[in-house]
C-alpha cells in the first residue's frame, strides 16, 4: 500500500469565516489581570474530586472568553495561590465554565472548601487544543485513564454537538476502582442520544460492577480500530500514554493522529515562568495538547 | 547608527546632570573578596566618583533592574467573600551607566521573551521603556567567552555605547534621547583620527579573548549526549543552590507566591525569581517531582540555554559572561561542561 500524505486544508480553519482584523497583532495585555468570577455551584463527585461551575462576572469579559477543548485556565484564589486546571465543560456554554478539581495540594485543598457564591479569579484560556477541525470525517477514539476524563469531557461535548462531523466515536474509560469513575451520570445520555460507543474498565471491581475488568489496553480487543480513518485522543497518567500509544502505533495509527495532554507544574500559563519546561519547549505554549510524534521528540515528556 | 565623540569631562557633566533628576545606577564597589579584588555591583550612584568606569565584572548582572528578585505583581483588597485586584505598572525613569555589551545583548534576548512573544510582560516592558542605557566597552577578562556566544558587540538595545579612546569616548548613539544628551554635553563629530583610534581599540579588545567555547554543534550535542555521563559528573557536584540563575543576565524563570496579611484584609501576589536547579522546581502537588535529581536539573538548565532557546529564537540564551561559573560554589562552569560534552562526543 502506498503512503498517503495527509492534507491539512487551511481553508477549513475558523479564521476563514471571520473578517480580517489587522489590529490584532501582538496585543499588549494585562497578563496578570484575573477575570473576577463567581462559583455558582460546587458539586461533590467523589471524596477527592469536585466539579465547579464558575461564571465570569463581567458580561463583556464573559463574552470575550472562548476556548476550545483541551485548553486550560489558571484558577486563582487571591491570597492563597493559582493553579492550572483544564476546562471540562462544553465550549458552547457561554454562561459558565466547568472545572473539575482534585484535592491534592494547598490551593486545591482550599478550593474544595469553597461554596456557591465565592469569588475566584480566572486567567486564560491558555495552551493548545485538540484538533477538532482536522478530525472531521474521521472516526474518533477517546481514551481516558482516571482523571484524564476531565479534559476529555469537553472533547466529548464538542463531538456530541457536532455529531454529524464525525463517524464512529468510541470512548475507552479506565479507572482503578468503580468509586473513581467520574461523570457516570452522563454515560447513558452519551450512549443513547449521541450514539457514542462507550466502554469502561476498572482494575479492582466491587460486587456491583457490571462492566469490563482489567487494564485499559484490554479494551482494544473489544472494538476493532480502523487505523486509516481514525484520530485518537489519549488523556491520563503518563504510564498510560506509553502503553496505549505504543499499542495504537502497532495497529498502524500514524503518530500525528494521536494526541495526548501533558501535565506539569505551572505558575504563569504564558511561557514566562519556565516551570512547565518539557524537552525544548513549554507545556503551556506548545501544549498541553501534543501529537504523539512531538511527544516522542521532547526529552522526558512521558 | 550615529557616532560622535565626547570628552571625559563632558561625560562626567552628563552623568552628574542625569543624577540631579533621575535615579542613576552604575557599577560600584563596596567590598573586596578574599584575594583583595574589588567586588562590583550595579547600585544607585550618589555622585560621579562612585561610578567605576574601569570595573572588571559586576558579581550579579543588572538584569534585576528589569526583572527584580521580588516584585508584587498584584495586590488585593479582601472583604467577606469578595475581593478587588489592583495592578500597577508604574516605573520611574532610570539610567543605567556602564553596562557591558554582553549584558545589553542579554536584555535583547529577554526582549524576545518578555516583549516580542505572544504574551508580553507589561512589568518588564514598563522598565525597559523607562530605562536609559549607557553601555561601555571593556577588555575581556580571562574567562569571558562572550565572543564565542556572539554577544561581545552590542548593535541595539541601548541609548549610548561608549568606547574609551584615550582622552575621549567614542559614542555610538541609538536613540533620540541619547542623541539629545550627547548634543547637550558637547558631542563632537568623529574625526578620521578618532575613527582610526576606535578601530585600534576594537582590534585590541578582539585580540584579548582567551577563553573560547565551540558552541556551533552544542544544540545537536544536547540531544546526542542527553544520556551522557558528563551530566552525572557535573550534576553530582551541584548543590542545587540556584546561585547561577541569580547572577545570570538572562535567566528569567520565576515562582508565584501569594500572601495574606495578618488582618485578612489585604493580599499580595508576588513574583519571585527562581532557579531550575532548586529541588522543587518541577515538583507537583501530590508529591511527584519531574526532575528529582541535581544532575537532571543541571542538564535542563543547559538544555534550555543551548537547545530550547535556540529552537524558539534561533540564538542561545547564554551570553558568555561566566558569572555563573564565578558564583558556583561547586566549581561548575559552562566552558568546562561544554568542553566535556564535546569530548564525550568525540570518544
Amino acid at each position: 500500500m502506498s503512503l498517503k500524505i495527509p492534507h491539512h486544508d487551511i481553508n477549513l480553519e475558523p479564521f476563514m469565516s471571520r473578517p480580517p482584523d489587522f489590529n490584532l497583532k501582538f496585543a499588549r495585555i494585562q497578563t496578570e489581570r484575573s477575570l473576577k468570577s463567581q462559583v455558582i455551584a460546587a458539586i461533590r463527585l467523589t471524596d477527592l474530586e469536585k466539579l465547579f461551575h464558575i461564571r465570569i462576572n463581567d458580561p463583556l469579559e464573559r463574552e470575550i472568553f472562548t476556548f476550545l477543548p483541551g485548553q486550560f485556565v489558571m484558577l486563582e484564589l487571591p491570597g492563597c495561590g493559582e493553579v492550572a486546571i483544564s476546562i471540562s465543560g462544553s465550549s458552547s456554554n457561554k454562561e459558565f465554565l466547568e472545572l473539575c478539581v482534585r484535592k491534592v495540594g494547598k490551593v486545591t485543598g482550599m478550593l474544595h472548601r469553597l461554596e456557591a457564591g465565592a469569588t475566584v479569579g480566572i486567567r486564560g484560556p491558555f495552551g493548545t487544543h485538540f484538533p477538532m477541525q482536522e478530525m472531521v470525517g474521521f472516526n474518533v477514539l477517546l481514551i481516558a485513564g482516571g482523571l484524564g476524563i476531565v479534559p476529555l469531557r469537553s472533547t466529548i461535548y464538542w463531538a456530541n454537538e457536532h455529531r454529524t462531523d464525525y463517524k464512529n466515536i468510541t470512548i475507552f474509560y479506565g479507572a482503578r476502582d468503580p468509586g473513581q469513575i467520574l461523570f457516570d451520570y452522563q454515560f447513558e445520555e452519551w450512549r443513547k442520544i449521541y450514539d457514542l460507543k462507550m466502554l469502561t474498565i476498572v482494575e479492582h471491581p466491587d460486587e456491583s460492577w457490571q462492566e469490563h475488568v482489567g487494564m485499559i489496553t484490554d479494551l482494544f480487543e473489544e472494538v476493532p480500530i480502523d487505523p486509516d480513518n481514525t484520530f485518537a485522543v489519549v488523556c491520563g497518567p503518563p504510564v498510560m500514554f506509553k502503553f496505549v500509544c505504543t499499542h495504537l502505533s502497532e495497529l498502524g495509527l500514524p503518530r500525528q493522529r494521536m494526541f495526548v495532554s501533558l501535565e506539569r507544574r505551572m505558575h504563569c500559563g504564558m511561557g514566562k515562568c519556565c516551570r512547565c519546561n518539557v524537552g525544548s519547549t513549554f507545556t503551556c505554549l506548545d501544549g498541553p495538547v501534543f501529537d504523539y510524534w512531538t511527544v516522542m521528540n521532547l526529552k522526558e515528556a512521558i | 547608527m550615529l557616532y560622535k565623540t565626547i570628552t571625559k569631562d563632558n561625560f562626567k557633566m552628563m552623568v552628574e546632570d542625569l543624577m540631579e533628576n533621575n535615579e542613576v545606577i552604575g557599577p560600584k564597589w563596596r567590598e573586596r573578596d578574599t584575594e583583595g579584588n574589588k567586588i562590583y555591583r550595579f547600585l544607585k550612584l550618589n555622585n560621579f566618583e562612585e561610578l567605576q568606569m574601569d570595573y572588571t565584572r559586576s558579581y550579579s548582572s543588572p538584569k534585576n533592574y528589569f526583572l527584580p528578585f521580588k516584585e508584587d505583581i498584584a495586590t488585593y483588597d479582601l472583604k467577606d467573600s469578595d475581593w478587588d485586584q489592583q495592578i500597577q505598572y508604574t516605573i520611574h525613569p532610570r539610567v543605567i551607566v556602564g553596562m557591558r555589551a554582553c549584558d545589553i545583548n542579554a536584555l535583547r534576548k529577554l526582549d524576545e521573551v518578555m516583549v516580542k512573544s505572544i504574551y508580553p510582560n507589561p512589568y518588564y516592558f514598563a522598565r525597559r521603556r523607562n530605562t536609559i542605557i549607557i553601555g561601555l566597552d571593556h577588555e575581556p577578562l580571562e574567562d569571558c567567552f562572550c565572543r564565542s556566544m556572539n554577544a561581545d558587540v552590542a548593535f541595539h538595545g541601548f541609548d549610548l555605547f561608549l568606547t574609551d579612546i584615550g582622552e575621549k569616548y567614542f559614542v555610538a548613539i541609538n536613540s533620540d534621547t541619547g542623541y539629545m544628551m550627547t548634543k547637550r554635553f558637547g558631542g563632537q563629530e568623529v574625526t578620521e583620527d578618532d575613527q582610526l583610534q576606535y578601530k585600534q581599540v576594537k582590534k585590541e579588545i578582539e585580540s584579548k579573548f582567551k577563553t573560547q567555547v565551540d558552541v556551533s554543534i552544542v544544540p545537536e550535542l544536547m540531544d546526542l549526549e542527553f544520556e551522557s555521563e558528563v551530566w552525572k559528573k557535573w550534576g553530582d557536584k551541584c548543590l542545587s543552590c540556584g546561585s547561577c540563575a541569580m547572577v545570570c543576565p538572562t535567566c528569567y524563570c520565576y515562582g508565584i507566591e501569594e500572601q495574606v496579611d495578618l488582618t485578612f484584609t489585604h493580599a499580595t501576589k508576588r513574583r519571585v525569581l527562581y532557579s531550575c536547579n532548586l529541588l522543587d522546581f518541577a515538583a507537583v502537588a501530590g508529591g511527584h517531582n519531574f526532575r528529582p535529581e541535581p544532575h537532571i536539573r543541571l542538564k535542563y538548565r543547559y538544555y534550555h540555554q543551548f537547545r530550547g532557546f535556540v529552537e524558539a529564537f534561533n540564538q542561545s540564551l547564554c551570553v558568555g559572561c561566566n558569572r555563573c561559573g564565578v558564583a558556583c560554589l561547586a566549581g561548575i562552569n559552562p566552558k568546562a561542561v561544554i568542553d566535556d560534552l564535546i569530548q564525550a562526543e568525540k570518544l
